[in-house]
Order: structure tokens, then C-alpha cells, then sequence
């Protein structure tokens, strides 16, 4: 009950999408893929559900190449970022479609909170609801793998942060496994129980999300996710860094600062010059100026007050910060 | 959320063998029972009616072409077909594109009554409107005075008559879906409704103003009933020049060079608007529908410069357009009931005689028109079917796309390629076809083939567009549920084609009830259909015969336009087609 890929080349012309990625998906495991728009990753995804043909590389199920396996046949459901509904179908006649004629599909319609839907017309339901239907299509069949390629993201950001969690709740308790793309880290780590990243067709990292927050692979990987600043490890500035992570570090080691690795107002190990203030959720976000290390975004106190040109001190969290190999 | 769904331990059916052979018999048959037929039915006859001017003792002969194009008489034909053709367009366009405006993107009441009206012209029999445009232009006429009867005027009012609906529903129907938020933006960055309209929405109709302007220009440059009843000897079109010299002076090789010469011009016009047309399908922001209501004075909070002029400019042309069109129906329907002594039913009465002339009573002829387009409706529902699906497709090889796009071509070819080649043809290669030792000529079938030959492109242009509006990934979605590829074909492709399929079948019924070109070679003469009984009639003297004439006009008007308003009625809303 394992997804394989193996070496797997999409191409398009000439162009590239996918280059050599490898990756296995075990039974009831949920992984997503992250990258940017462009990085190839709905391509891969296509290529697993048999809609792109490979051009090189294979998939297997369980050992076995799906190389001669038409879609329909692969057993393997695919949800799309824009639902793809059956206009001329209802509710239920969407969510039933892959189902014997007949099947009764109110649980399925329980299960993604939509009881009682099943005779509206899909015309009249909100983005949410169109989501949660193509979700319970797709899972109606009781997919081997269920593919998803951006669930979320033509939703807005409130209920992408609530059917993210509703997502991953319906998949474990369907015990589905699930392979998904996006390009929202924060979905990807809420849903996924291990993250690849994808860039410019390669896979960069697969991890755990918090194995890949404490240590990206690389510096891009670590870009990617948010790290703002990177500062050798054997460099001045780097010292206070150090120091908070207590730990030997190899010299040539590259140290990764996310944002919040610098907090103001606690015991101050540097000092930074404020070049600007924002407010996110109620905390105040600092960028400073940091010698040595760049413009980096520190976290400040509730209602704390700075101006521009304000030389602040500068206290470490060690939890915003990763070792990089290099 | 909460609720757990219990998983059954048994995945899906694991892989069998994939059908790959059942898929690739079907699209096999899909792609030949079309080209057989198009072979059978039009390829070869053409190809034998030409043959039969270029071939003479089993050698090939072009001094025709030489002859043919040395005599003044096929130049003034060309500049004739061509300057009409012109003519009818552009003033098409200029009027259809205000109409398309009125009717598309704004809401009043009565709008349906109105669009359902423009759209009657399209429909009619080519020979009724000749009949209808005659009656009003004739000296004692309504508009007699204006001593139209019998010119060039005339036949391009009539060419425009019958091609205003073309534009206004092409344009009419991109325009209704056209996201008015990018004219916003253009309004909102300092721009005039006019500038905005010319800077921003008609560069975006463009493609469907080209694709309605090609077709009209086809329509108009092959017009045959219409300028044979109206043009009498004087003003023709390469066609009814193919008819005159075929039938009347059954000179064989300057109508085959004119065929020639048709063919050149037409495969020309399509080529220009299969551009148009896949630029049009390039993705456009299109939203759902848009239209803000009509009112003649200038809504309360709409400030003056505001487009309010436009809407009534709009208006003011298109109520003059109505008026226009609606003048030769009522005329005709009024001169139909005005007997030499009054008001009376006579000319209705006498549709159940043969009028001394005919061989069948006008109902009879009815009757087998009916028969015959229920016939030719199936045969051009099926292969025009087949067709768009196949053309539908978007395979991913470069040279299976191509072959696609070829195949879209060929089948737009009869909507061009003269009829009376067509029907001649029939006449001259069904005798004794390939050698066998069979007459098809005298089959009840050849005349229903021949008018699905004619029908088949307009099948094809109402389903193809709805067909390939269809999100790729919905096929997709279908098949990761598990769906075979037919049971996609069937849930996916065939429920969404059925919206256009009653407009399909209106306009092909419409197009068989109609045809006169073919139908007039081919037609027995014990069997008759109504358009040839009309010709007949208005070829005849006396007052009694015209007056069956515009009885039977109305008739054939009548049951046309009742056939495609029902059809219509069965289309569900959706993505507007090329009409």
C-alpha cells in the first residue's frame, strides 16, 4: 500500500516541469508538496493520477508500474483547487457519481459538514461548500491515494485556515492516504504529515514539518519557507546567535534566521536601527537593521511605540533559527 | 467534520485490462463514418460534376478555364457576387453590432420577443424571403413606388435581411459574457464610454465580429434561392450563374469552372474564419451574464457623458432594423390573404388543389418536406454529432492536432461549396455509383442525404463550441471517480452537448425544410418539396399561381419558425454557440 515514484520526468515540449523526482507516499500517510507557482508540482501530481504521460522515471502501487493503467483504473482520486463540479448534477449526483448507482451518500455528506445538502444544486453554494462537495466526491470512492492539487487555495484566507484543519481531520478519519500540492506553508504543515519542497522541477527536501522548520536541507529550502536572513556561523555578527544556540556548530556553517528571531525589549544582545513598523494580529513586527546580518524582521511587546532611525536592543529566540550545512 | 466515516478494508477494484481497444475502435469509427459520408456524399459528387467540364474524350481539358474567364459575362458575375457579398456584410456588421449591444447587454421588456424576431430571417427558406422581399418591391407593391423590384439594392437588402441575426447573436452571444470590468477599468482611467468602447470592448469582440462577418460574407457570396427569385437575368451570383449554365444552357464546363472558382473563393472566406474563430476560443475574461436594464430617459444618479446617449443610439437603430424586418413578413402574410376579389382565405384554400399546374396539391408537397427534413435531420444530427466531438478534442501530438483542425475545415466546406454543384452531382454520380448495378438516383434517401450534406456544418458550429467550453478537467475529475471513457462521453460530454442539441436540430430541420440549391435537381418530380413547389409557382403567370406562392411562403415561414422557436426553447441556458 505504498505509492512509488521513482526518477519521474514530465516534459512539455521542450520544457521540463518535473526533473528525476523520487518520493514514496506509505499507507494512510498524508504528504504534501510546497513550492512556488511554476515548480512543477501539479505536474507530478497529474503525472501520479495518469493524466500527464511520463517521459521518463515510472509510478508504482505496491511494487507494481501503473505505467499501462488508464485513469479510471488507477483507483487513485484527484480533487482540483476549482472543485471541477458537475453544474448539471446535484449535490448528491456529484458527490454519488463515483459510487454504485444508488449508494446512499449522506454519510460522506455528514462527514464533510454538509448534511442535508444533497438535493441543492451546486450553482447555489458558496466557495466552501463547492470545496467541501469536491471533497467528498473524491472521497467517496474510497480512493488508494487521493490526489489533491490546491484544495484550498481559490479560497479566502479565514476558511482556507478552517477547512485546512477540517481537511486533515476528514483524511485521518477516513484513514485516506493523500498526496497534496500547494504553495501555502501553512496548509501544508497543517495538513501534511511530512512536507516535500519542490523548486524548478527538482524536490528538494522531504521531512517531518517540524524536521524541516529545525533544518532545511539547503539555503534555498530555507528561503523558501521564510528564512529572511542567513549569516555565516564563524562571522562577529553571529556571535549572540551562537551563544542562544548553544550548541557546537561546525565553522563554516551557515546560521538561518527566521522572522522573530530577534525580539525587542529582551535582554539585549545587539542592536539594531528600526527602519520600519507593522502590525500583524495584534503584535507589533519591527524591521531592523542589523550590522552584519541584514534587514531582519524582530517581534515586538503589544503597543510598543518606535520610530524610524530608533536604535533598539535586540534580544535572540533560538527557536527562529536553523543550522544550515553550509 | 466529526463524524467518522468507516473505511471499508477493500480498496478500489484493482487494475484490469483497460478497453484501450473498445476506445480506439470508437474514435476510429467516429473519425471515418464522417469522412464516408462527406466522401460519398460531397466529395465525389463534386468531383465528378467538375470532372465532367474538364474531362473530354478521357482527356483532361482546361481550355474551359481559358474560355470561361475570356467571356465578360463570368467577370461581371465575379464583381457582381463579390460586390454583394461586400455589401451585405459590412452593412450586416454596422447594423448587427448596435443590435448585438441592445439585445445582449441590456435588459427591457420584450427582449426575448425581439431576439426570437431577428432570428426569423435566418431561418427562412431562402425562397421565401425572395418571395416576401418581391411582393413588397413589385410596381402595386407596398414599396413599389421606390422602383426597387429587381435590383441590386434589393438583393442586398434581402442578403441583409438574412444575415442581421448571424452578427447579432455571433457578437451578441460573446458580448453578454464579456467581463465589463476591464471597460471599467478604462472608464476609470479617464476614458470616454466611446473611447472606452473602442479602445477596450470592441478589440475584444473583434474575433466574433470577424467570425460573424466571414460567415455572412458566405453566406451572402452563395446565395442562391434568394437572388434567383429576386435577380432575375439581370443580377446573379457565381451560383445561381452555375444554376443558369447547368440548366439553362447546359453548358457543363463554365459551370464546372465556376465551381472551381467557388470552391477557391470559399476555401478562401474559411480560412479566414477558422483564424477568427481560434483566436475567439484564445481565453477571454468572460464572466456570467451582465446587462443593466433600458430606460429612454437617463436613469435617476447616472450623470450626463455617462454611455446613456449610446444605449439610445443603440436603440434608435436597432428599433429601425425591427421595423425593416418585420415590414416584407407582415407584407407577406398581408398580400397572401388579398385575392383578386378581397380579403379571403382563397390563396389558402387552393393550397389543397394543385392549381392546374403542379403535379402535387401544396399540402402534399408540405408533407414530403416534412418527411424529408425529419430524415435529413438524423443523418446531419449524426454525422454533425460526430463530428464535433471528434473535432472537440485536443490531442497532444502536434500532428494529431493538426489533423483535428483539418478535419473542422473540410466539414465546413458544404456550408460553401455551391449546392447546385452538390445537387447535380448527385444526379450525375448516383447513376450507377463506382460501377455497380444500382440507381440511387431513384432512392426516397438521396434528397434527405444531400440536405444533411448541407446541414451537417451548422450542426457542427451550434454543439462544437459548447463542447469545447467544457473544462478539460472535468473529464479529469470523471475519470479519477473511476469513470470508463464512454461513461465520461456519456455523464460528461453528451449531457452538457444535449443544451445545444435542440438548437442543432432546429437549425438543421430549418436547413433541410429550406434547401433549394440541391433539392432542386433532386427532387421527383411526383415528390416534391414546398420550396421547389414555390419556384414553380412564382415561374408561372397569373394571378392565382403568385398568390398560392405567397400562401405557401407563408406556410413554409411558418412551420420553420415554429420548429426552431421549439427547439430553441428545449436549449438550457449556457455557453453561447456561433449563432
Amino acid at each position: 500500500m505504498t505509492l512509488t515514484i521513482d526518477d519521474v520526468v514530465v516534459r512539455y515540449g521542450s520544457a521540463t516541469a518535473v526533473d528525476r523526482v523520487s518520493l514514496s507516499v506509505h499507507s494512510g500517510e498524508v504528504v504534501a508538496l510546497l513550492g512556488p507557482s511554476g515548480c512543477g508540482k501539479s505536474s507530478l501530481l497529474r503525472a501520479v493520477a495518469g493524466l500527464e504521460p511520463l517521459a521518463a522515471g515510472s509510478v508504482r502501487w505496491d511494487g507494481s508500474s501503473l505505467a499501462g493503467v488508464p485513469v479510471h483504473r488507477r483507483g487513485f482520486g484527484l480533487m482540483f483547487q476549482d472543485g471541477q463540479l458537475f453544474a448539471h448534477r446535484s449535490v448528491s449526483g456529484n458527490v454519488g457519481y463515483g459510487l454504485p448507482r444508488g449508494a446512499s451518500v449522506d454519510a460522506l455528506l455528514d462527514l464533510v459538514g454538509l448534511a442535508g445538502f444533497g438535493g441543492r444544486s451546486v450553482e447555489t453554494l458558496s466557495g466552501g461548500e463547492r470545496q467541501r462537495v469536491a471533497l467528498a466526491r473524491a472521497l467517496a470512492p474510497q480512493p488508494r491515494l487521493l490526489l489533491l492539487d490546491e484544495p484550498l487555495s481559490a479560497l479566502d484566507r479565514t476558511l482556507r485556515e478552517r477547512l485546512a484543519v477540517d481537511l486533515r481531520a476528514a483524511l485521518v478519519a477516513t484513514g485516506t492516504t493523500a498526496l497534496f500540492v500547494t504553495h501555502d506553508h501553512d496548509e501544508a504543515f497543517a495538513v501534511a504529515d511530512r512536507v516535500g519542497v519542490m523548486s524548478g522541477g527538482r524536490l528538494l527536501q522531504v521531512a517531518t514539518p517540524t524536521d524541516l522548520w529545525r533544518s532545511p536541507a539547503s539555503r534555498e529550502v530555507a528561503s523558501f519557507l521564510g528564512y529572511e536572513a542567513f549569516v555565516h556561523a564563524s562571522a562577529q555578527a553571529a556571535a549572540p546567535l551562537r551563544e542562544a544556540l548553544g550548541s557546537r556548530l561546525e565553522d563554516d556553517a551557515t546560521i538561518a534566521l527566521a522572522e522573530g528571531a530577534f525580539v525587542v525589549g529582551r535582554a539585549g544582545v545587539a542592536k539594531g536601527t528600526v527602519t520600519g513598523v507593522a502590525s500583524r494580529r495584534g503584535r507589533s513586527e519591527v524591521r531592523v537593521e542589523v550590522d552584519g546580518i541584514g534587514a531582519v524582521t524582530a517581534l515586538g511587546p503589544v503597543g510598543g511605540r518606535w520610530a524610524t532611525g530608533d536604535v533598539v536592543e535586540l534580544g535572540v529566540e533560538p527557536d527562529a533559527l536553523a543550522v544550515l550545512p553550509l | 467534520m466529526t463524524q467518522t466515516l468507516v473505511r471499508l478494508d477493500a480498496p478500489a477494484s484493482p487494475p484490469r485490462s483497460s478497453g484501450r481497444a473498445r476506445v480506439v475502435a470508437f474514435w476510429s469509427l467516429a473519425v471515418l463514418v464522417p469522412l464516408l459520408f462527406l466522401g460519398l456524399f460531397f466529395a465525389w459528387p463534386v468531383a465528378v460534376m467538375i470532372g465532367k467540364g474538364f474531362v473530354v474524350d478521357g482527356r483532361v481539358d482546361l481550355s474551359g478555364f481559358a474560355e470561361v474567364f475570356s467571356d465578360p459575362r463570368t467577370w461581371r458575375i465575379i464583381g457582381l457576387t463579390v460586390a454583394q457579398a461586400s455589401l451585405g456584410t459590412t452593412i450586416s456588421v454596422l447594423l448587427g453590432v448596435p443590435g448585438a449591444y441592445l439585445l445582449y447587454r441590456h435588459s427591457f421588456r420584450g427582449r426575448s420577443v425581439l431576439r426570437a424576431l431577428v432570428t426569423v430571417p435566418f431561418v427562412l427558406p431562402t425562397v421565401v424571403v425572395g418571395v416576401a422581399f418581391r411582393s413588397l418591391l413589385v410596381d402595386g407593391g407596398p414599396l413599389g413606388f421606390l422602383h426597387l423590384d429587381g435590383t441590386f439594392a434589393a438583393i442586398v437588402a434581402a442578403l441583409v435581411f438574412f444575415n442581421y441575426a448571424v452578427v447579432v447573436r455571433a457578437v451578441g452571444g460573446l458580448w453578454e459574457r464579456l467581463d465589463p470590468r476591464a471597460e471599467q477599468a478604462a472608464r476609470a482611467l479617464g476614458a470616454s464610454p466611446w473611447k472606452a468602447f473602442r479602445t477596450v470592448t470592441l478589440p475584444s469582440l473583434a474575433p466574433a465580429i470577424a467570425s460573424a462577418a466571414s460567415l455572412t460574407f458566405l453566406f451572402c457570396a452563395t446565395a442562391f434561392g434568394t437572388v434567383l427569385v429576386l435577380g432575375g437575368l439581370q443580377f446573379g451570383t457565381i451560383e445561381t450563374e452555375i444554376w443558369i449554365q447547368t440548366t439553362q444552357f447546359l453548358d457543363l464546363r463554365a459551370a464546372a469552372v465556376l465551381s472551381v472558382v467557388q470552391l477557391v473563393v470559399v476555401a478562401a472566406v474559411l480560412v479566414v474564419a477558422g483564424r477568427a474563430r481560434s483566436r475567439r476560443e484564445r481565453a477571454l475574461a468572460l464572466s456570467s451574464q451582465t446587462s443593466r436594464p433600458l430606460s429612454l430617459r437617463r436613469p435617476p444618479g447616472l450623470p450626463p457623458g455617462d454611455g446613456h446617449a449610446m444605449s439610445l443610439a443603440a436603440a434608435a437603430v436597432t428599433a429601425v432594423v425591427v421595423v425593416l424586418i418585420a415590414t416584407p413578413l407582415v407584407n407577406l402574410v398581408v398580400r397572401s390573404l388579398h385575392t383578386p376579389r378581397g380579403w379571403s382565405f382563397d390563396n389558402y384554400t387552393a393550397l389543397g388543389t394543385t392549381g392546374g399546374s403542379l403535379t402535387v396539391t401544396v399540402w402534399q408537397a408540405a408533407l414530403n418536406s416534412l418527411r424529408i427534413a425529419v430524415d435529413a435531420t438524423t443523418i446531419a444530427l449524426l454525422v454533425g454529432g460526430l463530428v464535433a466531438l471528434v473535432v472537440s478534442r485536443r490531442p497532444r501530438r502536434p500532428a494529431a492536432r493538426r489533423a483535428v483542425g483539418g478535419l473542422d475545415a473540410l466539414f465546413m466546406l458544404p456550408l460553401g461549396v455551391s449546392a447546385v454543384t452538390v445537387g447535380f452531382g448527385f444526379l450525375l454520380s448516383m447513376h450507377h455509383p463506382f460501377g455497380l448495378p444500382v440507381d440511387l438516383r431513384t432512392s426516397p434517401l438521396l434528397v434527405p442525404i444531400a440536405q444533411a450534406v448541407v446541414a451537417v456544418p451548422l450542426v457542427v458550429r451550434t454543439v462544437l463550441p459548447v463542447l469545447r467550453a467544457i473544462d478539460p478537467r472535468l473529464r479529469e475529475a470523471a475519470a479519477t471517480l473511476g469513470a470508463s471513457p464512454f461513461r465520461v462521453l456519456r455523464t460528461v460530454d453528451l449531457s452538457l452537448g444535449l443544451r445545444a442539441f435542440g438548437l442543432a436540430v432546429g437549425f438543421a430541420f430549418a436547413a433541410s425544410l429550406g434547401e433549394f440549391g440541391a433539392t432542386s435537381f433532386l427532387a421527383r418530380p411526383d415528390r416534391p418539396t414546398l420550396p421547389v413547389v414555390i419556384f414553380r409557382l412564382i415561374g408561372r403567370p397569373g394571378p392565382q399561381n403568385y398568390g398560392m406562392a405567397l400562401a405557401a411562403s407563408v406556410v413554409l415561414a411558418v412551420l420553420t419558425t415554429i420548429v426552431v422557436a421549439t427547439c430553441e426553447k428545449l436549449r438550457t441556458a449556457g455557453p453561447g454557440g456561433d449563432w
